[in-house]
């Protein structure tokens, strides 16, 4: 294995000679391309001598090709010499297919292209809004036929996903709120005792969790756990042309996946909250009685006392509601998935992303409208 | 009546030597002691009905895909015991087309297959963008393809750019997953035609998966039979077609293996 090596046998008469040796491997090439460019063309005619060349490949004819075509061009008549029949022939193979390839987009001004990558994000805003209303307004037209009578509800569908959303999320969503009822309760209990008012720590846990943190926290939990599967198994389902099989033997699809999704969803959202509040409250008595020396008893009796039945009514009403917009967003980005696998990638992150967003939002304008209400 | 061994004599120049492999997805055994000799030089095709293993095959030879037992030898370098400087070495010198490309999406043609070329190579990007220029241009694409995204690409067009991918760094051994499936007849004669003249320029050896009965007639130098968990044959069309096994009889002697065979002088020949 010898380095490729460039010599330089002209003679006087103005007729360039260059003798190139050594391995033209694409391995090894790196190192006289650029010294190889480096030489003006000049003089009479130009001989590329092969003779003491070990191996050529395709990176190795190119830059002989290119040279004899450069210097050609410049007008200086080049040819190569003592070249091997396989040279030859790679040589020949280069020439037939040098045409300019542009290797990446033509980038264009680039303050045009700023505005209009922010032109194009607003506009698909835009159509994201008016794709989610239509898709809202079409469900809704299924779910309402549906109950009526005008529609065949999918019981084994709805059970299923039951399973799949409740059922199985029982664990981690019992878990996560357990914990926060156990923080709640350490930190309440943390700043209350500065006013030796510790007692007030049932206050705090029974309010928080019945009205507020029982059920967001288990609909941002489901939204992670839920939204996401929905985009992802209707997503793929788009993909494999299953939609419009379903569509084609005269099945809606909208009937079929999202009507008992949402349903599910509605159903079994309103389940893990009222089941996650309980678990808050239970991790908020166990650090009540085991920290600040409250009995059960007591802590049940206080918690009657101060946490108002509305606290739970109003926590439960908005669980279907947010159980509605979380299977409609993840349903709805998996209707949305087209072309390749990628997009069921981004889709399902949308789905999550804008399902928690959508979720918060909608928790804010319920804190105001029952604040409104007369229920503090 | 012609020798169909899998296992060439001992002096035979071989680039992939397969003894003994095994592969198996829990209970079910895909390969039960498997050999296979691929010659330098020759493209040999791999049939089998479907379930056969002729990916898994592919899998295991290429190193996706851990055997359970057996050895593969390629270049003579034992791929399952070397150490990973080797391996990495070894994979400078084959390349692999995928059924449906395997581009990366989030690159141009160009810059896929400038992606071998940056891991392994210092060349300069100017010499590297020229290179990969001809590598779009030598498997046939338009040269608009160079700056164009996967996703802008139709089938036919992703197969080729995943070719020239293959090719990038001049391999001497190319493994080809069902190349021609999915294309339109042109498109799959035309792909055909490419891969016999790359070979001839280049020197390759091909190992190529098909079900295409006319890209065995026209471009396959040899044909190895998969079936019953191991090579059963391998030989050129005219040998197999005396070879006395049910699927062999029925896949070459069906209605669409003798049109194919008639299209073919080779076939007719026999």
């Amino acid at each position: 294995m010898a380095e490729p090596r460039i010599e330089d046998r002209s003679d006087t008469a103005g007729s360039r000679r260059l003798a190139l040796s050594g391995e033209l491997t694409m391995a090894h090439v790196g190192t006289v391309a650029a010294p190889l460019r480096a030489i003006l063309p000049g003089g009479t005619s130009l001989a590329v001598d092969l003779a003491g060349v070990e191996r050529m490949d395709t990176a190795g004819a190119w830059l002989v090709h290119r040279l004899v075509q450069d210097w050609t061009a410049a007008g200086v008549p080049a040819h190569v010499e003592h070249a091997g029949p396989d040279a030859e022939r790679l040589i020949a193979e280069m020439a037939a297919n040098d045409v300019p390839v542009p290797c990446r987009p033509a980038r264009g001004n680039v303050a045009l292209e700023r505005l209009e990558r922010i032109g194009r994000a607003i506009y698909l805003a835009a159509d994201n809004i008016g794709n989610f209303l239509a898709f809202l307004g079409q469900t809704l037209v299924v779910l309402a036929q549906t109950l009526v009578g005008r529609r065949t509800l999918r019981w084994n569908a709805v059970i299923h996903q039951c399973e799949a959303i409740g059922v199985n999320a029982l664990g981690i969503v019992g878990l996560l709120l357990f914990l926060v009822g156990l923080v709640v309760a350490q930190q309440g209990a943390v700043q209350l005792r500065a006013f030796g008012a510790e007692v007030f720590v049932v206050n705090l846990i029974g309010r928080s969790t019945a009205r507020e943190l029982g059920i967001l926290l288990t609909a941002i939990m489901v939204a992670g756990r839920s939204s996401s599967a929905f985009a992802a198994q209707i997503g793929s389902m788009k993909l494999n042309q299953e939609v419009d099989a379903l569509a084609t033997i005269g099945m809606s699809p909208i009937e079929i996946l999202v009507v008992p999704r949402v349903i599910a969803m509605a159903i079994m959202l309103l389940m893990l909250g009222f089941f996650g509040t309980v678990m808050a409250i239970l991790g908020g008595g166990l650090f009540c009685w085991a920290a600040l020396d409250i009995p059960p008893v007591s802590f049940v009796q206080r918690l009657q006392e101060v946490t108002p039945v509305s606290d739970l009514v109003i926590g439960m009403i908005k669980a279907p509601v947010f159980g509605i917009i979380i299977a409609m967003m993840g349903c709805y980005q998996g209707m949305q998935v087209t072309g390749n696998a990628e997009s069921v990638g981004s889709r399902t992150t949308q789905a999550v992303v804008e399902s928690i967003f959508v979720v918060i939002v909608l928790d804010a304008f319920f804190a105001v409208f029952f604040s409104a209400l007369g229920y503090n | 009546m012609a020798d169909l061994s899998p296992i060439l004599p001992d002096d035979a120049d071989v680039v992939i030597r397969v003894r003994g492999l095994t592969n198996g997805f829990g209970e079910q055994i895909v390969h039960d002691g498997l050999d296979l000799d691929v010659k330098a030089g020759e493209i040999l095709g791999v049939v089998g009905g479907s379930g056969t293993g002729k990916s898994v095959l592919m899998r295991a030879i290429i190193g996706l895909q851990t055997p359970r037992a057996g050895s593969i030898a390629i270049f003579g370098q034992d791929t399952l015991h070397d150490d990973a400087a080797t391996a990495k070495a070894l994979r400078r010198r084959w390349g692999v087309l995928f059924q449906e490309g395997a581009l990366f999406s989030s690159l141009t043609v160009a810059e896929n297959i400038e992606v071998p070329m940056r891991e392994f190579l210092d060349l300069p990007q100017p010499l590297m963008d020229e290179l990969a220029g001809y590598k779009v241009s030598m498997v046939g694409l338009p040269a608009i393809a160079g700056s164009k995204f996967p996703s802008e690409l139709s089938g036919g067009m992703k197969k080729r750019a995943g070719l020239a991918r293959a090719l990038a760094l001049d391999p001497l051994l190319l493994f080809l997953d069902e190349p021609t499936a999915g294309l339109d007849p042109i498109s799959a004669a035309a792909f055909d035609e490419l891969i016999k003249v790359l070979k001839q320029t280049l020197g390759l050896t091909v190992f190529l998966i098909t079900h295409d009965l006319d890209t065995l007639n026209a471009i396959c130098d040899r044909v190895a039979v998969l079936a019953d968990r191991k090579v059963i044959a391998v030989g050129t069309i005219p040998e197999l077609l005396a070879f006395d096994h049910p699927w062999v009889r029925e896949y070459f002697a069906g209605p669409r293996g003798r049109a194919a065979a008639a299209s073919d002088p080779v076939g007719r020949a026999a």
